[in-house]
């Protein structure tokens, strides 16, 4: 159920924001490795016109919320690209085939992102996954449960701020496969809790949240500074 | 309740703001009204329909009337559907599988939909369709689903309705563009997304039932424009097929997909596999109509 913070939200009146669903500290309840590990999460470096002292700017307008939905694509990419290269103990063969799936749409999302944003895409983003134990099924697969259900949250929260038909449709083709992704991972963990009330409330609709929750949240595996300042709200 | 802060802050930018709705006084009133009969969750919606009232052409709210309409007769569908199968004697099995769980999840989400919709209709200042009649044989192209030995077919359809509703959705998303609309499309987004978990739990559950057969290749997500169907029926594999038709597209935007980023391993199933497609409102339709008595 809403809070009446978050109803204020829904018309940009605040700019903090709460969403219950994804507490801070139980996303940071997967710690299992000891050791940092940092990636680079794109496959490509260059030079960033839009940096600033505030850290990679997304952009404003639709170009930001692009930007958005590419940086959060990064992190996914990148934490299945190291799932699919460090297999946890016990995996079994349908599990390995579900997640290099997952790999391969996450990377296609990614890269589909730099592309349609082209000079107006942000660079490749740092990520680490230091409180992952990729050896640790349930390590992995609760962070990518967490990172699924987020990234649901995301894009049915920054949807109403896109005002191009056909990069809202984007966004739709995308965001109904990450929550296929999300059921399968949750199913992966424990049965029939695919869309269970802790994603999905009394009135049978699924997590939102916009930008400035979702970035605190990812911000702990996107070592990079974002300035989300000039996005929609 | 904060809401009354929200006025007034409307207010303070906008002074004419209770002239476009009505006076404030009836403002605090419909809204009381609101309140005792609207769920806490369905109060953005019916404070949208009063931000319509006051700052959009009548156009667009019919336009999201409209929307609300296609989307509660698919609701309607679904929910009468499920509570048919869960009422069935001897169709879902409590199995090892989680048939049972999965099913009563899903009837409680779609009835949920239709609650929200209707309320969101009325909200709106419409009057909601009521529920129509159905036939899910869609004329005779089905054997019964709702028979103890036609539960692969219960599971076929369930898996074509809940796919069909994500496209159907995904293709209404653009007509709720536009910042009065926020509310709804936010709202139509997240029936969207839970529609999307349904389509994978179905799938899934296709696939640990089937095993080793055409139907167990199944997936949660859509690979090319596969169904994953074979009723042995070649009718009813076409009508199934209109639900899938046009979701292999391997070009996003103008980028095409396999292979980007110089990744072979995202073949033209991986490409698609990404990307979900959107049905217009008229190829819904054409899907959908055969269920209506």
């Amino acid at each position: 159920m809403p809070t009446n913070k978050t109803i204020e939200n829904q018309f940009g009146l605040l700019d903090e924001v709460e969403v219950k669903p994804f507490s801070r500290r139980k996303f940071l309840g997967y710690v299992g490795a000891t050791s940092a590990i940092l990636a680079t999460a794109g496959s490509s470096c260059k030079k960033d016109p839009t940096n600033t002292n505030n850290g990679v700017n997304l952009g404003s307008g639709d170009t930001g919320i692009l930007n958005y939905a590419y940086a959060l694509e990064q992190l996914e990419a990148a934490f299945y690209t190291m799932v699919v290269a460090s297999q946890y103990s016990g995996i079994t063969a349908q599990e390995t085939a579900y997640l290099t799936d997952i790999r391969n749409h996450e990377v296609a999302h990614r890269e589909f992102f730099k592309a349609a944003l082209g000079s107006s895409a942000i660079p490749a983003l740092q990520v680490t996954f230091a409180s992952v134990n990729f050896g640790s099924r349930a390590s992995v697969l609760g962070t990518a449960k967490a990172f699924e259900d987020l990234g649901v949250s995301a894009y049915n929260g920054a949807g109403q701020f896109i005002v191009n038909p056909d990069y809202l449709t984007a966004a739709g083709k995308i965001v109904s496969v990450e929550a296929r992704h999300a059921a399968l991972i949750r199913e992966l963990l424990n049965l029939n809790s695919f869309a269970d009330n802790t994603v999905v409330d009394a009135m049978g609709l699924d997590v939102y949240a916009l930008p400035p929750a979702v970035l605190a949240i990812a911000g702990t595996y996107i070592v990079t500074k974002i300035d989300a300042s000039h996005l929609p709200s | 309740m904060q809401l009354q802060n929200i006025f007034t802050e409307i207010e303070k930018k906008d002074p004419e703001f209770y002239n476009k709705i009505d006076s404030r006084r009836k403002v605090m009133k419909d809204f009381a009204k609101f309140s005792g009969r609207l769920s806490l969750a369905s109060l953005p919606l019916a404070l949208g329909a009063m931000l319509n009232k006051a700052y959009s052409k009548d156009t667009s709210v019919n336009t999201v009337v409209d929307v609300l309409t296609f989307a509660l007769k698919l609701e309607y569908l679904e929910s009468r559907f499920y509570l048919n199968g869960l009422a069935a004697s001897g169709l879902i099995p409590n199995d090892a599988f989680g048939s049972l769980g999965a099913f009563q999840q899903i009837s409680t989400h779609e009835a949920a939909h239709v609650t929200f919709l209707k309320q969101t209709i009325t909200a709106l200042g419409s009057t909601p369709i009521a529920e129509p009649a159905f036939d899910f044989t869609a004329k005779g192209t089905f054997p019964n689903p709702f028979l103890p030995a036609n539960y692969a077919v219960f599971l076929a359809i369930s898996q074509t309705f809940e796919d069909t509703g994500v496209r159907a959705y995904k293709g209404q998303a653009p007509n709720l563009i536009g910042t009065a609309n926020r509310p709804y499309l936010t709202a139509a987004l997240r029936i969207h997304s839970v529609e999307a978990r349904h389509a994978s739990r179905v799938r899934k559950l296709r696939h640990d039932i089937n095993g080793a057969t055409v139907s167990g290749n199944v997936k949660p997500w859509i690979t090319l424009a596969q169904s994953g169907i074979d009723t042995g029926s070649g009718t009813a594999n076409a009508a199934v097929q209109q639900s899938y038709a046009g979701e292999d597209l391997t070009t996003q935007a103008g980028v095409n997909i396999v292979g980007i980023g110089g990744n072979s391993f995202i073949t033209a199933a991986a490409a698609s596999e990404s990307f979900d497609e959107p049905l217009t409102m008229a190829q819904v339709i054409t899907i959908v109509t055969p269920f209506f008595a």
